[in-house]
């Protein structure tokens, strides 16, 4: 792979995601096989997380780890960054000290591309403010695939806070890339402006969304988007845009239920759905080290 | 005494071919062939003379942050710009909310000795906006407007009553007119790019709706406005259709708000970031045409100066600022004359005859007892603006690396030429 850093689906051509998925697969079997790589021995990848999330980090921590890295974990809390260090002085810190690969996580769009432009450490998104999460985006199109062959011609149907969705941002790019139509379900206050622009179609009422799909992908349902009157209750919520066994009965009948988690039950899906013969989720948390996994080692495989 | 030779002479309107002479600080003689051994002759053929330009609205710093620009700094930019005049908004620290500050700035301008810089008091005490300042005051200390810029005076009874006052002084409102409960934390215009990038977005009619507002309170207080910094469509409409039905409405756009969209955000250059956001092609058409038929009255600069260091951070946290005074009139120049959207001598109106009629500066024209504030450019200069060289402290301009044409070369304040 002929970049440096990976930091957003809308960078990737459909031959880099191709790339990284192929490698995912292999990684994959790997891991199915609870076999070790030596891929990274000898590497540094560091974790730099300004926002909190125990999974994502764990995923790329345990991908370095399969592939013999060691890795370092710098969390705003216990860094000079709760003394006020500056983000590109933190990213200097970490490239003196012989990093390879910073994965970085930031409340604000655009901060992993800063990064980047500042240090020679490659450096991987792990979620950017409102802007991308390709590296999940990359294990749902990992998923989708195992589970039917290709993408092509698939129909996708992310339901909830769009707006504030940086998974359905990067999903929308990668499954359209990749051949799949994205159908984007909520109400309109959850819906950010001109998505359809990305390559999306909106359909508020899920009834219609959701009939004939292939993947469905309820989002998880943010508590305090209704202090900020973006909807009403959760009960309302759950009538309206909660994905339960009933609705699931419109879907393509080999459908899937994937989901981002951590999940709501009794919010934005049913429990019977998450644990249900349609759910992917576990699947999917277990494709995010192998596709993990695959960027560290493509990415690290071009550096000197 | 100096003698501009064979100058293209531009008012708002007209152009005329001719010798200006210049003597005690005023226009003496405008003719051809003028003949006066006694004068330093400066040849200008080939070159535009305007009047000097007039920015309505710029952040000078100072007091509080002067690392970013100070008097002496921005009032040397100013003149690089071609502006023989600038007014600096009160959003300093602390405020320019009294007229002690007000008599601050004035000292610091003169000593300068540049472009003449006017103050602008706040309207309300800290722009808290809750108690008006002392207009009458600080007029009489220096003040040229009264504006709460960089915040807008939040609650309709003080604005209202704000109109009000400033009409018993006979002293301009500038009003940055925004709904701050609907713009929230966004930092980039809503619309298509701020999806793509993730970043969050003020609606357009956190500015519209405000400019409706403080337009019918100006109706309602039968006061003057000066609306600052326009960048909507429908802020254009309302102050079309306001100035239709006889509202003493006012109001600047910014280079910026003409010439780029926000597609400069897409890279999430902080340099882009600006308050109001950079907006998409349909509103930057309505600004154009509202500076064509206009419903504009002037182009300011918004010159808002920043720190690299404060620039060059995650896009939320850096602030919201552009400087512009060095660029103003090359951007205007290439992206509404060159175009042929308007004519030179609307941009003399807009860059310096508004500006002086609103403001009640003198100035704003080339005539015989005028006085002489001019800019002599030579349209024909082409250039990649490089922020670098700049003469203001700061160098966060949008439009760094932009080719441009149209260079000011000299600069004559109060009938004396001033090096910048």
């Amino acid at each position: 792979m002929k970049r440096k850093d990976i930091l957003a689906i809308k960078d990737l051509s459909k031959a880099e995601l191709n790339e990284i998925l192929t490698e995912a697969e292999y990684m994959r079997e790997h891991i199915d096989r609870r076999e070790r790589l030596t891929a990274l021995t000898g590497r540094n990848v560091a974790t730099l997380f300004y926002e909190n999330s125990t999974r994502t980090r764990n995923s790329f921590e345990l991908a370095a780890k399969r592939l013999g890295a060691a890795t370092t974990s710098i969390s705003v809390a216990t860094s000079s960054v709760q003394k006020g260090e500056s983000l590109i002085d933190t990213g200097k810190t970490l490239d003196a000290l012989g990093t390879d690969v910073i994965i970085i996580r930031h409340s604000i769009a655009g901060a992993p591309r800063l990064l980047a432009e500042n240090v020679s450490a490659s450096v991987i998104n792990a979620g950017d403010g409102l802007d991308e999460h390709p590296s999940q985006a990359l294990l749902d199109v990992l998923t989708a695939k195992r589970h039917f062959g290709a993408l092509d011609g698939l129909k996708v149907v992310i339901v909830g806070d769009i707006r504030h969705s940086r998974v359905a941002r990067s999903d929308v790019l990668a499954f359209t890339k990749l051949g799949a139509s994205v159908t984007l379900c909520a109400p309109y206050t959850l819906l950010p402006a001109a998505i359809e622009r990305m390559g999306a179609k909106v359909e508020p009422d899920l009834d219609k969304a959701i009939t004939d799909a292939d993947i469905v992908m309820p989002l998880r349902v943010q508590k305090e988007r209704m202090t900020q009157a973006y909807f009403s209750t959760v009960s309302e919520y759950n009538e309206y845009y909660g994905i339960t066994e009933k609705r699931l009965e419109r879907t393509a009948s080999d459908s899937i239920v994937m989901h981002p988690a951590p999940i709501n039950r009794g919010a934005e899906i049913d429990g019977e759905v998450a644990d249900g013969l349609k759910s992917v989720i576990e699947e999917q948390v277990t494709n995010g080290v192998a596709v993990r996994m695959a960027m560290l080692k493509l990415l690290t495989e071009s550096r000197a | 005494m100096i003698l501009l030779k064979n100058a293209t002479a531009v008012n708002a309107d007209g152009m005329t071919e001719t010798d200006i002479l210049v003597n005690n600080g005023v226009i003496e003689r405008l003719e051809k062939n003028i003949d006066a051994p006694e004068a330093e002759v400066v040849d200008c053929e080939g070159k535009l003379v305007f009047p000097g330009f007039i920015d309505m609205h710029c952040h000078l710093r100072d007091p509080g942050q002067t690392h970013k620009e100070d008097i002496a700094t921005g009032a040397r930019a100013a003149l690089r710009g071609g502006y023989t005049a600038v007014c600096c908004m009160p959003n300093t620290v602390p405020p320019v909310d009294n007229p002690a500050i007000v008599t601050y700035i004035c000292d610091k301008a003169r000593a300068a000795d540049a472009a003449a810089v006017y103050p602008i008091g706040a309207i309300t005490r800290g722009q808290a906006g809750k108690e008006l300042c002392e207009f009458g005051k600080m007029k009489a200390a220096g003040a040229i407007a009264v504006s709460d810029d960089g915040k807008p005076v939040e609650k309709g009874a003080v604005m209202l009553n704000a109109l009000k006052y400033a009409k018993t002084f006979g002293i301009p409102l500038i009003s940055h007119s925004e709904d701050k409960t609907i713009s929230a934390d966004g930092v980039v215009n809503e619309g298509e790019n701020a999806t793509v990038a993730g970043l969050k977005a003020i609606p357009k009619a956190a500015e519209s709706a405000a400019v409706a507002r403080d337009v019918l309170l100006a109706e309602e207080a039968d006061a003057r406005i000066h609306i600052a910094h326009v960048s909507t469509a429908r802020s254009v409409e309302i102050i079309r259709g306001a100035k239709a039905i006889g509202v003493k409405v006012t109001c600047e756009t910014c280079p910026h708000y003409f010439a780029a969209t926000d597609d400069e955000i897409l890279s999430y250059n902080t340099n882009a970031k600006i308050n109001p956001p950079l907006r998409d092609e349909s509103d930057v058409a309505a600004v154009i045409a509202g500076i064509a038929d206009g419903t504009i009255d002037v182009i300011a600069t918004d010159h808002a100066p920043h720190a690299r260091d404060e620039k060059n951070v995650e896009f939320d946290y850096a602030p919201f600022g552009s400087v512009g005074l060095e660029t103003a009139f090359a951007v205007a120049y290439t992206h509404l004359v060159l175009t042929d959207t308007i004519k030179l001598t609307d941009l003399c109106r807009l860059m310096s005859t508004r500006p002086a009629e609103i403001l009640g500066l003198d100035g704003g024209i080339i005539a015989v007892g005028a006085r002489a504030d001019l800019a002599v450019i030579d349209p024909d200069d082409e250039y990649t603006v490089d922020a670098n060289s700049f003469a203001s402290k700061s160098k966060n301009c949008v439009f760094d690396g932009w080719r441009l044409k149209g260079r000011v070369v000299r600069v004559f304040v109060g009938g004396e030429e001033k090096s910048f």
